[in-house]
């Protein structure tokens, strides 16, 4: 086995394995944590491997088994998947860490750390697998998983959110699974390099095959429920905020992004041939995603709820910038994403830390903390005011690169759309900084609760630390991320690497 | 081929209206006559004929002709076995809510739309 295979292949099989050690160690409070400690780091330095590797070449891929594609099921990892596998692990190590402090012993015992595990696994493997019926598996490992975490504990908020979360999320895993099987009825193939090559060809002069189109559309409809698109995303705020901090800050850094990526891999490698009706129909989804979550988020009044229906908001930029279909729109995208995925696990992250300092996540009943915890509030500055879009923050650079794509091709609607989305933003923060920190506790507010240890202090803030930092450094420096989504923009728009990495030589 | 057709749209209709009902009981059948439904596309995502099997017959080197082709088929094996994992979960998570919120309505089940 080359080193090529093997950098494709451990972001998957590290989870694996510290998952059934955890799970082995479940008795052993101690060696099951540093087994779990050991997953996050060991698979945040194979996903730096694989950038590096990447970066170098191009993409890479893999045949599991040695079956030649289109035949096998591949492994492959263009700029993109390389991108989305190190921001990923990176989630996994900073909101593992924070977990230790958050997480209680039940939970633990109960496999808390083997689910964590495994939830990664599902999310590596959809972004580097090379075929749709894989992706549809690494979905189902991922949903597993996540249903699971949500329901861990089993108050009945949690029951009931994740009832909800569970129906709908399985409910697009069956619309995806049908679209599989008709794509293959119809192409023969579910390689998706060689769909690309099947679905670019076979367009005649009549448009596309009606047919066809009906998949795209299934497809969209599949990963729109499981990105959180208008108007599908009424399972996320529901179950978002029921369970811990920990499980909450993964599941909004991660899990919608994952159907982010399957969106931005299926309408730009598979669905091109009729780009005039389906990306504009993005276009659509992509403003009255990001109107509907931001007017959701204003008549909340607790801090997780206001943050999940953010998460369907910024959403909406992400398929913006695919909508566009540009180079530049999806550079953005990407941008926008990575971005994302920091910022708003983070803001999770300070959003446990204020229900656990303040007593409680209504912000009605929290107040003061500016001057009980000024760290804090400085902390919640940061990501907060860069989810709005705020200089010199990491949020400026992201959207503005998607607006900036936008007036490139004469979008002056959406991207009128996204500045309004902004402001409201703005205001959402603004709202949860002077309830939770500026405005006197209330009288009749929650108790206060037991102060943090000290080794659970550092725990709980080393994390939200780093995340800060590194958003405020992407702020100053945006180059090197802003040509890194160029790249990866690049060879989604002409995936000549990408098929070449999957069936060889052939291709030219 | 018709009759095939037929019988997975009867699925899916039966299927999703079971699951826009209130009561979570029916939910589940919903889930399951949905899930039934999809496994059956995938299986005729490869056609439907009268052959042998896909095996190649001792003595020979190719498959004889016409054969079904093999891949729906285990496509179809790797689905049902996720989805009946996915429905016996579902079943135990239906349980639990019904139990704590003592009701079988899902309208009723909304204390995380609410603030406290």
């Amino acid at each position: 086995m080359n080193s090529i295979s093997l950098v494709l292949i451990l972001p998957v099989v590290i989870p694996l394995t510290a998952a059934l050690l955890t799970l082995a160690f479940r008795n052993h409070y101690r060696a099951q944590r540093a087994a779990s400690v050991a997953g996050w780091a060991g698979l945040f330095g194979v996903s730096v491997w694989l950038l590096l590797a990447v970066q170098g070449q191009g993409a890479l891929s893999v045949q599991i088994g040695g079956w030649p594609a289109p035949h096998g099921i591949t492994f492959v990892a263009d700029r993109l998947s390389a991108l989305m596998v190190l921001v990923s692990s990176a989630m996994g190590l900073a909101v593992g860490l924070y977990s230790l402090a958050d997480i209680c012993r039940a939970r633990e015992h109960y496999g808390h750390h083997t689910l964590f595990h495994v939830l990664l696994m599902g999310v590596n493997g959809a972004f580097l697998t090379g075929d749709i019926f894989n992706l549809y598996v690494w979905f189902e490992v991922m949903l597993i998983a996540s249903f699971v975490l949500v329901t861990l504990g089993g108050q009945r908020g949690q029951l009931e959110g994740g009832l909800k979360y569970m129906t709908l999320n399985l409910l697009g895993s069956i619309i995806f699974l049908a679209s599989v099987a008709l794509l293959y009825s119809q192409t023969g193939t579910l390689n998706m390099a060689q769909l690309h090559l099947v679905l670019s060809q076979g367009v005649g002069d009549g448009g596309a095959d009606p047919l066809l189109l009906t998949i795209a559309v299934l497809l969209l409809i599949a990963f729109g429920i499981k990105a959180a698109v208008f108007p599908l995303f009424m399972w996320l705020p529901t179950s978002y905020h029921t369970p811990p901090t920990a499980v909450s800050a993964i599941f909004a850094g991660l899990l919608t992004k994952v159907g982010v990526y399957a969106l931005i891999r299926a309408f730009t490698l598979l669905f091109t041939f009729e780009v005039g009706w389906t990306h504009e129909l993005l276009l659509w989804i992509a403003g009255l995603t990001m109107v509907s979550g931001v007017l959701g988020a204003m008549v909340q009044g607790s801090v997780r709820r206001i943050l999940s229906f953010h998460i369907v908001s910024q959403i909406g930029y992400m398929v913006m910038g695919l909508a566009l279909f540009t180079v530049a729109g999806l550079a953005g995208a990407v941008f926008y994403i990575l971005h994302h995925i920091v910022v708003k696990t983070n803001l999770f992250l300070i959003g446990g830390i204020i229900t656990r300092t303040g007593g409680a996540s209504e912000l009605s009943r929290i107040g003061g903390l500016m001057r009980t915890r000024p760290v804090l509030a400085g902390l919640f500055l940061i990501p907060g005011l860069s989810l709005a879009g705020i200089p010199p923050l990491s949020g400026f650079w992201a959207k503005f690169s998607v607006i900036k794509a936008s007036l490139e091709v004469d979008g002056w609607v959406i991207a009128a759309v996204a500045l309004a989305v902004g402001l409201l933003t703005l205001f959402s923060m603004m709202k949860i900084w002077s309830e939770a920190f500026w405005k006197p506790a209330p009288e009749d507010g929650a108790p206060a609760p037991a102060p943090m240890t000290a080794a659970t202090g550092v725990l709980a803030y080393g994390p939200v630390v780093v995340l800060a930092l590194v958003t405020v450094v992407i702020g100053l420096y945006p180059a090197w991320l802003a040509d890194q989504a160029a790249a990866a923009a690049q060879q989604l728009m002409q995936p000549d690497a990408y098929l070449h990495a999957v069936l060889g030589e052939a291709v030219r | 081929m018709l009759v095939m057709a037929l019988l997975i749209g009867a699925l899916v209709a039966i299927g999703l209206y079971l699951m826009l009902r209130r009561s979570v009981a029916k939910l589940i059948f919903g889930i399951v006559l949905l899930s039934h439904a999809v496994n059956l596309i995938v299986f005729s995502s490869g056609g439907l004929l009268h052959a042998s099997s896909p095996v190649i017959e001792a003595g020979e080197t190719m498959l004889a002709q016409p054969h079904p082709d093999p891949l729906p088929h285990a496509l179809v094996l790797t689905a049902i076995v996720i989805g009946f994992s996915v429905q016996a979960f579902a079943i135990v998570l239906i349980k639990r809510a019904h139990q704590e919120a003592e009701t079988d309505d899902f309208d009723r089940m909304d204390t995380t739309e609410r603030d406290v």
